[in-house]
């Protein structure tokens, strides 16, 4: 389990990096690795060129305000997680990441990272989604910003363009009298979820629930998103979950088990999200 | 059908080495092959495990997962650096003898490193913070007890000799 | 025996060692060997049309690549069957590398020597093989009706089939009160310890010898093979288990086609060689076990008992029988646990599959083989709507009826007779231990606020420390120091230090004066190997035995220095004196010189062994009659038949209503394992044997498709649990000696692991109202049986 040779570039800009990108026929970028050296190491991927944006300082950086928290590339997940201000502004973000792998995991991989690889059963694509977040995508054509409802095209599959380097993810702020939960049933802990949710709920001032939203994990090919608003407000929120979700088959678990807990955790998370905006509406 | 070899300057329990090796090398295979730093242990290669686990710039990180040329510049810590300079066991070391966390050995270096930086920034762990903590760490002979009770002792013995 | 060295829970020696990275594990040596790669079999079933290997041949740093028709001699023969057996009419081994036939996935087909293991893995990627596919045989029932055979020659792929039976089962079920007929399944899993296997060797072209190091359960043996293998006198063969990263029986097996190609190639290339076997490896190419599916009928009274017993097992042992039929025969046999049985019939079917082979993992078997009868025990209990402690003590041997004959042939082809035990005195602690009596009280507070919770007991009897022999060498050399040695291996045991306590407390000495060497065919050539819970038996009685030799000897010289009868004579702290007296004595040191008589000095302790310095009747040979210079000895142990331990498990679990997760929230072990020699080794013991045993219950399986591939063979899917899911484990030990052995120990290495199947199952079971037949069970599995299931408990309303 030794990776295949490939050629190496370490740019130290961003500049240097896209461009780098571009040059590159069949190169992949390398930034915590968490998720492509293992692949690399089974040689399931053989790219021919790594492009390291280890380097690049500019890229590491971590920014909140009233709008959201912006993640830079070489945000390491665990920065994102211990950011107290993070947590302020966008509270899901931290409650999302520490169901990613384990702590030791946490400390190299990326979120952006997490986000371009677009596994289903990841967390994070499924906060980017719910939130309607994007991501910043730079190459030598220029910048663009890609919706969180447009980057995820399918299972280890993204709207990126080869020679694109996302540079950062923006998640947006909670807005007032919303509150938010992450449930995932994985079968050890830290391990991909079999289903997971992450959920919103906004209060209105009588404290009843005027919008829900969930994004399901695990259950389809790409992070799926749901209002639940009148679902929620019917009492049959896990039935219409689980009518609206068609997962899997795999070793881990079947899809009616899948489609099961997607339903138990809706309510779970919805329970939770809805008492989290009591809290912080409460003075 | 030549690879390339990059320098590479890395900082290993206090000392500089500087070696040529392909970009492909991965940082565990460096330090075990290239420096001949063995106790870094390699269980399955693709960062489950945790055997490989080291600290870089004092974070625990796999590495197995991690590329030697991405972290040149940089300094590592391997559990041949744990103990103190006359080669008394660091607590968390001692503290493994003591409550028999440890059989055939062979995970027990990438424990030592994960616990040791979380200690350093967990100084009095819950039982929780201490099963969450060495949570991305296999061990196949001990089930776990000892080692969770390893940690509780180290901590102790870290405040004893603070104090 | 002066010191209270002996059952002692003393820190480990070897630890200092392992803690500071100074460990020596197989890939931590040869650091300039030439590194090997396998292409293995892609295919569960095929045949080998062609190999081209031209690709492999620009990869630079290439040494060599092999196939089948590269190997000379023994080499291309195949490999041993290492446990011949009369059940046993069918056994086929495989080759070192295939020869026209694979029969699993991963089974090896080329070799590829290279300057290190990245270049060997590119090399291996560009050779072509090319297959012609025959049809996979996966699953024991797929095996049984053989529509396809694994093996052309092997009519309807059974390997062997194995009977015995005690009376006319038959006749005791129809007599039966209650008769009851069910299935239960079991999976595979594997022991994965966390190094893989590996070798290292070196020639010496000079001298003609082989050195070689294997991560391996059994040096003798090791070395044995490859000296037949390779043609070489044994004498020029060495072979060293260096510190080994876990085996739990999957390093056993031996030789391992890798065995006998390193050695092999690093002669003919006349450079070191080393293999080290990465993970994916270890899950297509080394071993699993576990998986059988059995089919049983009991009969029993009103209070319980067992009239008759019938099983029939489906065991299956992959594509080729190296270790022959050793499993089902231990599954078969210690089935009976502690239990007094009216007649008892097993019959075994051990068929060939297309999948990796099945040899020995901690347990051996008697995982299987407990959870039948304890399923068993269980579903009469219910069937009768009794107790299930109640049912189990109905049928329990008792103390007064050691030793106790269960009238069949255990795996060392002796009787299966108990030798010691008390059963139901195990029975009352785990019961105290776990708060048997108080739990329905718990499940029914825990029931009021909508929670599921079960409790689970079940009991097994373990043959450990089986023979043939293990030997001991002790040696005090001129510095007082005491140096032991023994065949067997470690595998993280603690055998430095308890093989020491031993030492140190026959022969009166401080335990760090003792140094233990273990799996050095260089330092001791006679033994069998480390399995089946024996090291401390066999080697710990060995070594003790061979103590006394010296502590005899010890005591004769010093006799004559000190003039006192040797049967007055002590050794305290590593001094001989008078019984007694303390206040003047000789060290060991020195009797250590004045044992081995010297023409020349070279200190000035051996100044005091020349022939000018000792005294003594000049008409005596230096060397008196019947001795042997030296202050050492060697002995051997070689029981007569096995020494049987116990225990009992019981566990309380909780199942999520929505969410069908099951949490083990209380773990409990009572365990006799004779007398302990140090306390916190055996408990370690537990806690890891009944981790394994918890992700052998709940996680681990190894999943293979209709086809033969094996879906699974990683650890982000096999998986081993972490610390987050193994449960605290509550330990009470009870201590019948047993009568067998001069130590009166029994093994303790399997123990955690043997009942956890059996105890889940039947806490899953007690919480669920739902019949558990098949392990393991994941929360998915126990979804659909909460569906499926008539007499399930209600589901929750949370989630309709």
């Amino acid at each position: 389990m030794k990776p295949p040779p490939f050629g190496y570039r370490a740019p130290r800009t961003l500049d240097e990096a896209v461009t780098a990108l571009a040059d590159a026929d069949g190169g992949k970028v390398l930034a915590g690795g968490q998720s492509l050296v293992p692949l690399l190491n089974m040689r399931l991927a053989a790219p021919a060129e790594l492009i390291d944006v280890n380097h690049v300082a500019e890229l590491d950086t971590l920014e909140a305000d009233g709008a959201g928290v912006r993640v830079g590339a070489l945000a390491r997940h665990a920065r994102v997680e211990r950011s107290a201000t993070a947590a302020r502004v966008q509270p899901l973000l931290r409650r999302a990441l520490r169901h990613v792998a384990h702590p030791v995991i946490r400390n190299r991989g990326t979120v952006v990272g997490s986000l371009a690889h677009a596994d289903p059963a990841a967390e994070l694509p499924a906060v980017l989604a719910l939130l309607g977040g994007h991501v910043e995508a730079v190459s030598v054509r220029g910048r663009r910003v890609v919706a969180a409802r447009d980057l995820f095209v399918g299972p280890l599959e993204t709207a990126l363009a080869d020679d694109e380097l996302a540079v950062a993810a923006f998640f947006p702020a909670a807005p007032p009298r919303t509150g938010t939960a992450f449930a995932e049933i994985a079968r050890r802990h830290g391990d991909f979820a079999l289903a997971g949710v992450a959920a919103t709920v906004t209060v209105d001032g009588d404290g009843q629930a005027e919008a829900v939203r969930a994004a399901f994990l695990g259950v389809a090919e790409v992070p799926l998103v749901l209002d639940l608003t009148e679902a929620a407000a019917s009492g049959r929120l896990a039935e219409h979950v689980r009518e609206r979700i068609d997962p899997e088959s795999d070793i881990h678990a079947s899809a009616d088990y899948r489609r099961h807990l997607a339903g138990v955790l809706a309510q779970r998370a919805l329970a939770k999200a809805t008492a989290d905006a009591l809290a912080r509406e409460a003075p | 059908m030549t690879e390339q070899a990059h320098r590479i300057e890395l900082t290993v329990n206090g000392t500089l080495h500087v070696a040529d090796a392909p970009a492909r090398r991965l940082l565990s295979d460096f330090l075990r092959h290239d420096l001949g730093l063995t106790g870094t242990h390699v269980g399955c290669e693709h960062g489950v495990c945790g055997c490989c686990t080291v600290l870089l710039d004092g974070e625990p990180v796999r590495s197995c997962l991690t590329f030697a040329v991405t972290v040149t510049g940089r300094a590592v810590t391997t559990v041949e650096g744990l103990a103190a300079p006359d080669g008394t066991m660091s607590p968390v070391q001692r503290a493994f003898q003591k409550c028999h966390a440890l059989q055939c050995g062979f995970c027990t270096p990438g424990f030592l490193c994960t616990v040791t930086a979380l200690l350093r920034d967990t100084p009095h762990p819950t039982e929780e913070e201490v099963i969450e903590g060495i949570s991305g760490n296999l061990c196949r002979c001990t089930g776990y007890q000892n080692i969770v009770k390893a940690v509780h002792r180290a901590a102790a013995l870290i405040a004893e000799e603070a104090r | 025996m002066s010191t209270r060295i002996f059952g002692e829970g003393i820190a480990r020696r070897e630890d200092p060692r392992l803690l500071t990275g100074q460990g020596r594990y197989l890939d931590d040596l040869g650091r300039d060997a030439l590194a090997a790669a396998f292409v293995r079999s892609p295919h569960a079933h095929a045949r080998i049309i062609d190999i081209d290997v031209t690709g492999a041949l620009d990869v630079e740093g290439l040494v060599a690549v092999y196939t089948w028709e590269d190997l000379p001699g023994r080499v291309a023969e195949p490999l041993p069957l290492l446990i011949p057996h009369p059940a046993l009419t069918h056994g086929r081994t495989g080759y070192a590398l295939a020869r026209d036939t694979v029969r699993h996935v991963g089974e090896p087909v080329v070799m590829v020597v290279a300057r290190d293991r990245y270049l060997a893995e590119d090399a291996a990627e560009r050779v072509r093989v090319e297959y012609e596919t025959l049809p996979p045989v996966v699953g024991v029932e797929a095996a049984e009706r053989a529509e396809h055979l694994v093996h052309d020659d092997v009519p309807g792929n059974v390997g062997a089939v194995l009977r015995q039976e005690t009376g006319d089962v038959e006749a005791a079920l129809a007599a039966a009160p209650h008769v009851l007929e069910f299935r239960l399944d079991i999976e595979r899993s594997a022991a994965t310890p966390l190094e893989g296997r590996g070798v290292h060797a070196r020639w010496d072209a000079d001298d003609g010898s082989l050195r070689v190091h294997s991560s391996t359960q059994t040096a003798t043996s090791v070395r044995a093979a490859i000296a037949v293998k390779l043609g070489l006198p044994q004498g020029k063969v060495e072979v060293v288990a260096p510190d080994v990263g876990g085996g739990f029986g999957v390093k056993i097996v031996h030789p391992w086609p890798e065995e006998v190609l390193v050695p092999w190639a690093a002669r003919l290339l006349g450079r070191e060689v080393k293999w080290t076997e990465d993970r994916r490896e270890h899950f297509v190419a080394a071993a699993h076990e576990r998986a059988q599916v059995q089919h049983v009928r009991v009969g029993f009274d009103g209070a319980g008992r067992v009239l008759a017993l019938d099983v029939r097992i489906l065991h299956d042992h992959g594509a080729y029988t190296p270790y022959g039929v050793i499993i089902p025969i231990v599954t078969s046999t210690q089935l009976l646990g502690p239990y007094k049985i009216g007649v008892y019939r097993a019959e075994v079917v051990s068929l060939y599959t297309t999948t990796l082979i099945v040899t020995p993992y901690r347990g051996a078997g008697r995982p299987q083989g407990v959870f039948c009868m304890e399923r068993t025990m269980d579903r009469i209990a219910a069937h009768l709507g009794r107790d299930r402690a109640g049912v189990r003590a109905a049928n329990l041997i008792g103390p007064d009826e050691f030793p106790y004959d269960q009238g069949l042939t255990f795996q060392d082809g002796r009787p299966l007779i108990y030798d010691s035990g008390d059963y139901p005195a195990l029975l009352a602690k785990v019961t105290d231990l776990i708060g048997w009596d108080g739990f329905p009280a718990l499940k029914e507070a825990a029931a009021a606020e909508g929670r599921r919770i079960g409790i689970g007991l079940a009991c097994y009897v373990e043959g450990t420390g089986v023979g043939p022999y293990e030997g001991g060498h002790v040696e005090i050399d001129s510095s007082g120091r005491v140096h032991v040695a023994t065949g067997l291996t470690s595998q993280g045991q603690g055998h430095q230090t308890v093989f020491a306590q031993i030492a140190a407390a026959e022969l009166g000495v401080p335990v760090e004066d003792v140094h233990v060497v273990t799996g050095d065919t260089r330092r001791f050539g006679y033994a069998v190997g480390t399995f089946a819970s024996r090291a401390a038996v066999m080697s710990g009685n060995a070594i003790a035995l061979a103590c006394r030799r010296v502590r005899a000897k010890a005591l004769r010289i010093a006799g004559e220095a000190l003039e006192a009868d040797p049967s007055d004579l002590d050794i305290t702290d590593g001094v001989v004196h008078v019984r007694g007296d303390r206040s003047s004595g000789i060290p060991l040191r020195t009797v250590s010189v004045l044992s081995n008589p010297l023409r020349y000095a070279f200190d000035e302790q051996t100044a005091l062994a020349t022939q000018f310095a000792v005294g003594g009747p000049d008409t005596e040979p230096p060397v008196p009659h019947g001795e042997e210079p030296g202050l050492e000895g060697r002995d051997y142990y070689s029981p007569v038949r096995s020494t049987f331990a116990a225990g009992m498990h019981a566990a309380i679990v909780e199942t999520d209503p929505d969410t069908a997760e099951i949490r083990v929230l209380r773990y409990a072990v009572v365990h006799d394992c004779g007398r302990l020699i140090n306390p916190l080794v055996v408990e370690g013991q537990i806690h890891g044997g009944v981790a394994q045993g918890i992700g052998g219950a709940l996680y681990e399986r190894m999943a293979y498709d209709e086809s033969g591939q094996l879906l699974n063979a990683s650890f982000m899917d096999f998986l081993m649990p972490y610390a987050t899911e193994v449960p605290r484990v509550e330990t009470d030990h009870l201590e019948t000696p047993s009568p067998l052995n001069p130590l009166g120990i029994k093994g303790a290495g399997e123990a955690g692991v043997i009942p956890v199947s059996a105890v889940i199952a039947a806490a899953v079971e007690d919480a669920e109202g739902i019949a558990i037949t098949a392990m393991p069970l994941s929360p998915d599995a126990l979804f659909r049986l909460r569906r499926t299931q008539p007499g399930a408990l209600p589901p929750s309303d949370v989630g309709r």
